[in-house]
C-alpha cells in the first residue's frame, strides 16, 4: 500500500449517489478510525469559536479603565503595560472566563437534556433544575453559608436533588418527554416559591445579594469561582462528548435504541448526571442566566441544519450568547451595569414563544 | 425488486442507475450466519402485575417468515417485545442460539437480532441516510463510526428498500409508506439474521401495505433473514408468512402453515368471528371472508 494512512477507497465516499450533500466520510487505515464530517456543522463551529473569541476579548476591553483590543489580547498572555495586565488578568479575565465556561455548560447541558427527552422544551431551566439550584444557593446566602465553594456545592446539591425528584416523580415504567416537562414545571414553581419565601425572610443585605445572584450576574466574579467551574467542565465536557454517540440512538425512542444495543436506562442516568453537573456548576458560578440552556441548542441546531442539537456547537452558542449578553448588559445603559440574565431573558423569551408555537403546530412534543 | 408506485422514474438528476442492485456486487451477505435458533420456553409476561402471556412455548422456524396473529390485546405484541428483549419475562426465557437473551450483552444481541417497533417516530429533520446509518450503531465504536462495511451496508439497505433516491430527504417529510421503508432500511442495515417487525403495515394504505410486505419477502428470500412479524390482516398473514401463530388471551391457539392454521373454526375461536374460508386466487393461500350480521344472503347460498 503506497500510503498506509488513508484507505485507498476513501475518495469513493464522495461519489456515493446519496448522502454526500450533508456529510463526507473520513477514514484512516491505521489506526482504524472513521466517521462522518458534516461540512456545515464544522464550518459553523469554527465560526462560533471565532465569534466567541472576539466577544471574549471585546469584553476584556470594556470597563472603567478602557483598554484597546490588541492590548487586551496581549495582556492575556501577560505582555504589555503591568497595570493593563493587572486589570485584565485580575479583574476582567475571571468575569470573562466565568461567562465563557458557564455559557458552554448551559449550552451543552441544554443539548443533552433536549436530545434525551426528545423535546426542545425539556431544558434545565424549564424543568426546575436551575430553580432548584437557585433555592439552594439563596438558602445558603440567607441562612449564612455564602462563599465561593459553598455556593458551588449548594448549587450542585440543589440541582441534583431537584433532578432526582423530577425524574422519580415522572417515572412510570420509563419516562417520556412530556411527563418530565409537566412534573418539571411543577417542581420549578415549588422551588421558585421557596426561593421567594427565603428572600422575603432574609435581611435587607442578604435579600439584595440573593436577588443580584438570582437574575444571573457576571459582575464581580473572581478566580475563586473560575477554578471549580473549570474543573467541573474538564470532567463533564468529555463525558458529554462521549455520550453524544449514544444520544443518536436514544433519539429514536427507547425501543429502537434498545434494539440497536443501547442500554437505555444506564445511558439516560449518565446523561442526566452529566447535564445536571454542568448546569449546577454553571448556575452556581454565574447565577441562573435565563433561557441560555433552552435557546442555545435550538439556535445551534437550526444553524447547523441537523436533526439534533449538536453538542459542541450548542456549547459555543451558549458561550457566545452569555458573553454577548454580558457585553450588551454592560454597554447598553451608560454608567450602569445590568445583570446579564436580564438581557438573555429579554432575548430568550421570543425564542421560547417561537418554540412553543412550532411544537404545537408540528404536534411533535413527546 | 417490488414494483414501487412511488419512486419509479423519480430521479431528479437522472442518476438512478448508479444505485447498485442488491443482488449484484461482492457476495458479502449481511446475514452470513446459518439458521438462527430463536425459541421461547415457559414464557410468562406481565406489565406490572397484569399477566398478559402465560406458559407460552414457541420455536421460530429459521429462515422463514412467521406471522403472529390474534385479536387486540391478545398478547402478540407483548410476545414480540419479549422475543426482542424489550420486556423481561417474569418466568421462562427466550433463547437465541442456545443462550438466554438476558445473558447476551446488548451490543452482541443487537448484531444478531433487530426489532422495528410499531410506528416509530424519527426526530424532525432527520434524513433517511442518517436514520439508516444509525442502524449500524451496534457495529460501530466511538472511534470507528463510518467504516467501509458500514457504508456498504447502508448503501445495500437503501438499495434493497428502494430508498436510494430519497436518501437525503428528511424522514418526516416522506409519505407513510416511504417512511416505513426508511425504518425497515435502518433495520436492514443493522444486518441481523433475525428481524422482528411489530405491525409493519399499520397506518399504511393498501398499496403501501403490499409494498412493505413484498419488501419483507425480498429480505427473507434474498438475504435469508428469519422474520417474525405481528400482523393484523389475516389474509396478508396467509399470503406472506410461511408459518402462522394464532394467539388468544396470551396463549398460542394454533400454529403451522397458513392452510393448517387459518380455518373457519380457528378464526371463530381466536377472533370470535364467523367466517368462510376460500382460496386466494393469486397466491393460493387461505382467504378469510368474514360473515358479519347484516350481509349474509342464506337464500342464495348453494347447498353444501
Amino acid at each position: 500500500m503506497p500510503n498506509p494512512r488513508t484507505a485507498p477507497e476513501s475518495p469513493a465516499a464522495g461519489t456515493r449517489p446519496a448522502g454526500s450533500a450533508h456529510f463526507r466520510a473520513y477514514r484512516l487505515a491505521l489506526p482504524p478510525v472513521s466517521g462522518v464530517l458534516r461540512p456545515r456543522l464544522v464550518g459553523l463551529s469554527v465560526l462560533l469559536a471565532a465569534g466567541t473569541f472576539v466577544v471574549f476579548c471585546w469584553g476584556l476591553t470594556t470597563g472603567d479603565y478602557p483598554i484597546g483590543f490588541t492590548e487586551a489580547v496581549r495582556a492575556l498572555v501577560g505582555s504589555g503595560d503591568p497595570g493593563t495586565v493587572l486589570v485584565v488578568e485580575e479583574l476582567r479575565l475571571p468575569r470573562a472566563l466565568v461567562g465563557l465556561l458557564a455559557g458552554i455548560a448551559f449550552g451543552v447541558s441544554g443539548a443533552l437534556f433536549q436530545t434525551m427527552t426528545r423535546n426542545p422544551l425539556a431544558s434545565p431551566d424549564m424543568i426546575g433544575l436551575t430553580q432548584g439550584a437557585g433555592t439552594a444557593v439563596v438558602a445558603g446566602i440567607v441562612l449564612g453559608w455564602d462563599g465561593g465553594l459553598g455556593t458551588q456545592a449548594l448549587g450542585l446539591l440543589g440541582a441534583l436533588v431537584t433532578a432526582l425528584t423530577v425524574y422519580a416523580l415522572a417515572w412510570r415504567r420509563g419516562t417520556t418527554g412530556y411527563r418530565i416537562i409537566l412534573v418539571g414545571i411543577g417542581v420549578a414553581w415549588i422551588c421558585t416559591s421557596a426561593t421567594d419565601y427565603l428572600v422575603a425572610r432574609g435581611g435587607r443585605f442578604q435579600a439584595q445579594a440573593a436577588l443580584g445572584w438570582l437574575v444571573g450576574n457576571l459582575n464581580g466574579r473572581t478566580w475563586g469561582q473560575v477554578g471549580p467551574l473549570a474543573l467541573a467542565l474538564a470532567v463533564l465536557l468529555p463525558a458529554a462528548l462521549l455520550l453524544g454517540r449514544l444520544l443518536r440512538t436514544l433519539q429514536l425512542g427507547d425501543d429502537v435504541a434498545t434494539g440497536l444495543g443501547t442500554r437505555v436506562q444506564p445511558v439516560r442516568l449518565a446523561i442526566l448526571l452529566t447535564g445536571v453537573g454542568l448546569i449546577a456548576f454553571a448556575t452556581a458560578s454565574a447565577g441562573p442566566v435565563a433561557f441560555v440552556a433552552l435557546a442555545a441548542p435550538q439556535i445551534a441546531q437550526r444553524l447547523a441544519g441537523t436533526a439534533w442539537p449538536p453538542t459542541v456547537a450548542s456549547g459555543l452558542t451558549g458561550a457566545l450568547v452569555v458573553l454577548g449578553g454580558d457585553l450588551i448588559a454592560r454597554t447598553l445603559v451608560p454608567g450602569t451595569e445590568l445583570p446579564v440574565g436580564i438581557v438573555t431573558g429579554v432575548l430568550g423569551a421570543p425564542v421560547l414563544l417561537w418554540l412553543l408555537v412550532r411544537a404545537n403546530r408540528a404536534g411533535s412534543g413527546g | 425488486m417490488s414494483a414501487d408506485p412511488l419512486s419509479t422514474g423519480r430521479a431528479p438528476d437522472g442518476s438512478v442507475s448508479t444505485a447498485p442492485a442488491p443482488a449484484s456486487g461482492p457476495v458479502l451477505d449481511p446475514a452470513p450466519r446459518p439458521d438462527p435458533d430463536l425459541r421461547a420456553r415457559g414464557l410468562r409476561l406481565a406489565y406490572d402485575k397484569r399477566v398478559v402471556v402465560d406458559g407460552l412455548d414457541l420455536a421460530v422456524p429459521p429462515g422463514r417468515i412467521t406471522a403472529i396473529v390474534g385479536a387486540n390485546a391478545c398478547g402478540k405484541s407483548t410476545l414480540l417485545r419479549a422475543l426482542a428483549r424489550l420486556l423481561a419475562p417474569e418466568e421462562g426465557a427466550v433463547h437465541l442460539d442456545g443462550r438466554a437473551l438476558q445473558s447476551i450483552p446488548s451490543r452482541e444481541l443487537a448484531q444478531r437480532l433487530g426489532i422495528l417497533p410499531q410506528s416509530p417516530v424519527a426526530p424532525e429533520g432527520l434524513t433517511v441516510v442518517d436514520l439508516v446509518n444509525r442502524g449500524r450503531s451496534p457495529h460501530q465504536t466511538w472511534w470507528r463510526q463510518w467504516s467501509k462495511a458500514d457504508e456498504r451496508a447502508v448503501h445495500r439497505a437503501l438499495a434493497a428498500t428502494n430508498m436510494t433516491d430519497l436518501a437525503d430527504r428528511p424522514v418526516d417529510e416522506l409519505s407513510g409508506g416511504q417512511r416505513q421503508r426508511a425504518w425497515i432500511a435502518m433495520a436492514v442495515a443493522q444486518g441481523t439474521p433475525v428481524l422482528l417487525l411489530d405491525e409493519p403495515t399499520t397506518y399504511l394504505d393498501l398499496a403501501h401495505q403490499i409494498d412493505v410486505l413484498d419488501l419483507v419477502t425480498d429480505l427473507n428470500r434474498r438475504e435469508n433473514r428469519t422474520v417474525v412479524m405481528v400482523l393484523h390482516d389475516l389474509n396478508q398473514a396467509c399470503r406472506y408468512a410461511d408459518h402462522v401463530v394464532a394467539m388468544k388471551s396470551g396463549r398460542i391457539v394454533a400454529e403451522g402453515s397458513p392452510a393448517e392454521v387459518i380455518t373457519a373454526e380457528t378464526v371463530e375461536d381466536v377472533f370470535d368471528l364467523a367466517c368462510r374460508i376460500t382460496m386466494d386466487p393469486v397466491s393460493h393461500t387461505p382467504l378469510v371472508i368474514p360473515m358479519g350480521r347484516h350481509h349474509g344472503a342464506p337464500a342464495l347460498e348453494p347447498a353444501d
